[in-house]
């Protein structure tokens, strides 16, 4: 069954990734519901955990156009195929889309882009309020979208693991399970 | 066990696991974002408890509500360096775009009436770092903390006869901001007024050595007391036109200053001023050079988050900066989202 397994390197950053994208989901929604000192604590994570993620995204990204990935089971239904394709292109598409979204908005305001301290990203957008104000709402409303999305992943992927038992969960399992064949 | 009436295979167990990881799931994220507590102290309660009674003005700032912006530089002397390695304190002249503003959520305050006045600074090191303040003529803040601060615009706008008694009797850090309010003599300039940053940071120095520091601009010009009564009969708009004037007469200068608390100063409260005697540096010059109507100029679009700082200093034990931020941020959310409301007068006016 090796063959119908992402590469480790693939598993590594599936599971990598979607601990930090889970955080940042929390820490996004937690930090703009508080005004406490830890409101600048989880902004201060915020900021360079989605440009890590940016960066880990286009890695995989590059991964995938070059290793692939297992094919799907013959018997699985032609909708299910669709739907699994489709929300992974969704989801490729907001771990790119979601930290540039954070690093434009924050130039459209010419709010400087501080990672850390002495560590400053260059404006990606001249300062505009207007262009501010698009992409602060697409943040924040792609934000929801993306956990739901993620909700509904999660509950496909246990689907295959506990229901299906096809071997998809298997595929990017972080250690190789028993595939039932 | 025999369940003929259902399929025996039917996986009910692994649905009932799938339905409470994504309910656990979904619960814990609207926890997190504090949709099942709504007692919780938002920034959305915040700025609902600092709107006027006709609500804000769109596409207005929800505190200091109104003001002019203007341009100019600060010019530092290098002294700083001794408290902080920030690149803006190293000797050398750096743009500022600032605003003059007032102390009132309400855009049409009568100038005569803004017991505190305020000005915001955006300082642009040679690094490309900024240095942004928002400092006001109080010197010292009414309460020491966010809740107290809320519960106060509450208490402002209640209704109830002895609201603003009880506050105080439950608040008596008040006392210090009321007797500035009621002894200290109004001007009529915001060129004769001391603004003070209030809140304390922490200054790094080369050697690594932390230094926790209060800032202040201080004026050139001599501060002449004017009457209240007599500022109150003024036009609305007086400070407006003086400062306009003024500078077109010639630039108008501040000394920046940093004092450093002492041992056992209150660096987390905003409402106790630091005794007398505090070493203090004089670490430059302020120079407004031009003045701009706040709908054209470059001010307008500027979020004063007073915690964008250069490397060299950050914030401290000090709660305020964390909620001025998080509250400036929503409100410049809410203001940007409203941009149509408050346009360029002239098309291209803005720099
Ligand atoms: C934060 C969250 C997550 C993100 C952004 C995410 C993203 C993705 C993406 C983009 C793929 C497609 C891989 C490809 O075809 O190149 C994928 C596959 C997969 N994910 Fe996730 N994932 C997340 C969380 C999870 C969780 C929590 C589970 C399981 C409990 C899971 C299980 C799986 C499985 C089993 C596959 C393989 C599907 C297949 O063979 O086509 N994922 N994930
Ligand atoms: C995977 C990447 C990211 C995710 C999943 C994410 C998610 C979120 C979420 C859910 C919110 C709350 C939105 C709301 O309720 O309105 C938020 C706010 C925010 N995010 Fe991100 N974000 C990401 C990357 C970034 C990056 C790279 C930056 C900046 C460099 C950034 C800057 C911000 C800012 C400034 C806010 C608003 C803070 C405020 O209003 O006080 N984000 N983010
Ligand atoms: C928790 C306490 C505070 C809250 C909730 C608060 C709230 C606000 C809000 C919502 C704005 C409008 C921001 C914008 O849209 O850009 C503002 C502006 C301002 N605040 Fe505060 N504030 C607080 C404490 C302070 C303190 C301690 C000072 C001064 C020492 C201060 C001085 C100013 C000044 C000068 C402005 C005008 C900034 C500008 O010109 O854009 N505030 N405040």
């Amino acid at each position: 069954m090796t063959a119908a397994r992402f590469s480790p390197m693939q598993r590594l950053l599936h599971w990598l990734m979607a601990a930090c994208i889970l955080a940042m989901l929390f820490i996004g929604v937690g930090m703009v519901s508080t005004l406490s000192t830890r409101y600048l604590t989880l902004v201060s994570i915020h900021k360079p955990l989605g440009i890590a993620i940016l960066l880990l995204a286009l890695l995989r990204l590059g991964l995938r156009l070059r290793r692939g990935a297992p094919p799907l089971p013959a018997e699985l239904p032609e909708p299910m195929r669709l739907a699994a394709h489709l929300s992974h292109v969704v989801l490729y598409g907001l771990m790119v889309a979601m930290p540039l979204l954070g690093w434009a908005m924050l130039s459209a305001e010419g709010y400087p882009v501080v990672l850390w301290e002495g560590m400053r990203l260059p404006p990606i957008l001249p300062q505009s309020l207007e262009t501010y104000a698009l992409l602060r709402q697409a943040h924040g409303l792609l934000g929801y979208a993306f956990f739901a999305v993620i909700l509904a992943h999660l509950g496909a992927a246990l689907f295959h693991a506990l229901v299906r038992r096809d071997g998809v969960f298997e595929a990017m399992a972080p250690v190789a399970g028993r595939v039932e064949d | 066990m025999a369940q003929p009436s259902r399929p025996s295979r039917f996986p009910l167990g692994s649905f009932v696991v799938i339905a409470a990881v994504l309910g656990g799931g979904a619960a814990a994220f609207a926890y997190t974002a504090g949709w099942l507590s709504p007692e919780r102290l938002s920034r959305e309660r915040v700025l609902a408890a600092l709107s006027p009674p006709g609500g804000p003005a769109p596409g207005h700032r929800r505190n200091h509500t109104k003001g002019l912006c203007f341009t100019g530089s600060f010019e530092a002397n290098g002294a700083g360096a001794a408290l902080s390695r920030a690149p803006v304190l190293a000797a050398g002249r750096y743009p500022v775009i600032g605003r003059f503003n007032l102390a009132s959520a309400v855009l049409a305050q009568p100038d005569g009436q803004a017991r505190v006045r305020g000005l915001s600074l955006s300082i642009a090191g040679p690094d490309g770092s900024e240095w942004r303040t928002a400092m006001i003529t109080a010197p010292v803040f009414p309460v020491s903390n966010v809740e107290a601060f809320y519960a106060l615009q509450m208490a402002a706008k209640s209704k109830e006869p002895g609201a603003m008694g009880a506050f105080a009797a439950a608040h008596p850090e008040i006392a210090a901001f009321g007797r500035w309010a009621g002894s200290a003599p109004w001007t009529g300039s915001y060129a004769e007024e001391r603004y003070n940053a209030l809140n304390a940071f922490l200054f790094t120095d080369a050697e690594g050595h932390d230094h926790a520091v209060r800032w202040s601009v201080r004026p050139e010009a001599r501060p002449v007391p004017v009457p209240h009564e007599q500022l109150a009969a003024k036009p609305p708009d007086f400070l407006d036109g003086e400062i306009k004037a003024r500078i077109a007469a010639g630039p108008v200068r501040w000394t920046v200053t940093v004092t450093e608390a002492g041992p056992e100063d209150p660096v987390a409260d905003p409402s106790k001023a630091w005794p007398e005697g505090r070493r203090t540096i004089e670490v430059g010059t302020l120079t407004a050079e031009a003045v701009q109507e706040e709908q054209d100029g470059p001010c307008r679009d500027i979020n004063y988050d007073p915690t964008v700082l250069p490397p060299g200093m950050r914030t401290s034990a000090d709660p305020f900066p964390a909620a001025r931020s998080s509250a400036y941020a929503l409100s410049y959310q809410r203001r940007a989202a409203e941009a149509a409301a408050y346009p360029h007068s002239a098309p291209g006016g803005r720099p």
